[in-house]
């Protein structure tokens, strides 16, 4: 792969529901790339599509029309080099099967050796803080226990890739400040590339590299915005910082804006 | 110390629990057949018997060759059609409850088929299939199979989506699929199915029998009810009750197993 190839690349990408009613079009124009490594978040006023995109993303929904690229080839179903950290962990997470089963259940295709499959679970689930927890079930775990199972899950698969949508919204808050601590400590340790969707505007500045802004429905890039925050974030100085609010102030304009209509897509990189 | 004094207590405590539970389990049935002792002595009707009469012609009648001769081959062709309907209608029940436009065309003939009587297909069973075991199989199956198919599709067409999509994203393989996702997110309902087996499936085995047939514990009940041997016919009766007891406390054992997750989930939303 020539340096610069961007790892995920999205042109044009455009969704349409075909409805009783008519047609609805979820995606409009979306246009975006990820370089590998990054960590981005895409936030957008409720019912604007993100769920669309990530299954776009993850090769769970065919587009109408426009093409999603991973390294350099065309996404046209599942791929072994993404895992989904779907919103809904209850419902993500086989209850029949023990926390070390769901972790190991997608490794099970892969042509592994018993040894390195049980070394990737274990590691997965130290990696997410739980490895006392192997031979529970999920239901025996807290909310923010079984999300940082289906992240274990996803990274034992050991993606390029990594697509999370909004799953921490069904989590309280001290839970979900540590969750996000995780994804950051899981990104800059492990450098796992994630696409990370959220609702909420904090969320997306605190975790993100970059923040992709969705307009409202049909769904364009309102803006992409770089987060110049420093990499070594905590959730009670980084939050205070200037440059934080100024941020999560700027990105909440947008959403504003957004709300309100379609404009014209501002460029990639757009500082404010 | 007040500490060693409770922990003392409670062995005693749970000694009287456990006698009340037993009084409770035991109590009715033990009056009843108390009830029933003193009324026989002073019953005169021919056609019923006191538990003494009845205890002796159940000794006489099932504890020697007849065991071997009737009961046992009754039993086992019930076993045999009860798995026969597990197999046929968990398998096919998956194969119904993953197609939708098979679903949609085959409902209303399934619930054609399950409405009609089994025993009604007897004779037909044995123009077609002759007076045999296969015969009394089949029939059994052919009433049995109803329940667990039909919760085997609603249990199967009921697949949480979003576990699905998780199996289609990690790209898990058919098989593991099959094994590790739709039959364990269908056995509760599957298990509904086979509970609701057991009992018409124990019917069938009973009215296979009755009609030309020459050994089995339906032919038997039969053969005495027409020669008037009454305390015999109700030891017959009482076998039957028995064994559909035992059938429910060992499926309950491996219902408990099988679905020890889904008890264990429901008892911690329920808290």
């Amino acid at each position: 792969m020539p340096d610069g190839t961007p790892l995920l690349r999205v042109e044009h990408l455009r969704k349409v529901y075909a409805s009783g009613r008519g047609e609805v079009e979820a995606i409009g124009d979306l246009s975006f790339t990820m370089d590998p490594g990054e960590l981005l978040c895409v936030v957008g006023p409720s019912g604007c599509g993100k769920t669309t995109l990530l299954k776009c993303l993850a090769g769970l929904l065919r587009p109408t029309s426009g093409l999603v690229e991973m390294e350099g080839s065309p996404v046209t179903g599942p791929s072994p080099a993404m895992a989904v950290v779907f919103q809904e962990y209850g419902r993500s997470l086989y209850p029949w099967l023990t926390v070390r089963g769901n972790v190991e259940l997608p490794l099970r295709h892969k042509k592994l050796s018993r040894a390195e499959r049980a070394r990737l679970v274990a590691d997965a689930l130290d990696a997410v803080g739980l490895p006392q927890s192997a031979r529970s079930h999920p239901w025996q775990l807290s909310g923010g226990m079984q999300q940082r199972v289906a992240i274990a899950r996803a990274i034992a698969y050991q993606p390029d890739v990594l697509i999370m949508d909004e799953p921490f919204a069904a989590v309280d808050a001290q839970t979900r400040a540590d969750l996000e601590d995780l994804v950051r400590e899981l990104h800059l340790t492990r450098g796992i590339s994630t696409v990370f969707v959220t609702h909420d505007i904090d969320e997306s500045v605190y975790l993100g590299q970059r923040v992709l802004v969705l307009s409202n429905s049909p769904t364009r890039v309102q803006e992409d915005l770089v987060i110049d925050l420093p990499a070594e974030r905590d959730q009670l100085t980084t939050r205070a910082l200037p440059r934080f609010t100024e941020l999560r102030t700027h990105v909440y304009e947008q959403i504003q804006r957004a709300k309100r209509g379609p404009v014209v897509p501002s460029s990639r990189a757009h500082r404010p | 110390m007040t500490a060693v004094g409770a922990t003392k207590a409670r062995p005693r405590d749970l000694g009287v629990r456990v006698a009340e539970n037993l009084l409770f389990a035991v109590g009715l049935p033990v009056l009843a057949v108390g009830l029933w002792a003193v009324w026989s002595t002073r019953s005169t009707s021919r056609f019923l018997v006191g538990p003494g009469t009845l205890l002796d012609a159940f000794r006489q009648t099932w504890i020697g060759p007849a065991f071997v001769e009737d009961v046992l081959p009754s039993v086992y062709r019930l076993l045999i059609g009860l798995f026969a309907s597990i197999l046929l209608g968990v398998a096919a029940g998956v194969v119904i409850g993953r197609l939708r436009p098979l679903r949609e065309m085959l409902e209303p003939l399934l619930e054609f088929f399950r409405a009609i009587p089994p025993p009604v297909l007897i004779p037909v069973a044995m123009l077609l299939l002759g007076i045999t075991d296969t015969m009394k199989v089949v029939v059994i199956t052919s009433g049995a199979i109803w329940p667990i198919l039909l919760n085997t599709i609603e249990g199967v067409r009921s697949t949480d989506s979003v576990m699905l999509e998780t199996a289609r994203s990690f790209r898990i393989s058919r098989w593991d699929r099959l094994w590790l996702l739709i039959l364990p997110a269908a056995s509760p309902r599957i298990m509904t199915g086979v509970r609701q087996a057991l009992s018409v499936a124990l019917i069938l085995m009973v009215i296979s029998e009755m009609f030309a047939s020459s050994a089995g514990l339906g032919y038997r009940i039969a053969y005495f009810q027409r020669n008037y041997l009454i305390a015999e016919m109700w030891s017959g009766i009482l076998l039957l009750g028995l064994i559909g007891v035992f059938l429910a406390v060992a499926f309950g054992v491996v219902e408990r197993r099988v679905l020890r997750w889904y008890h264990g989930m429901k008892e911690i939303t329920r808290a």
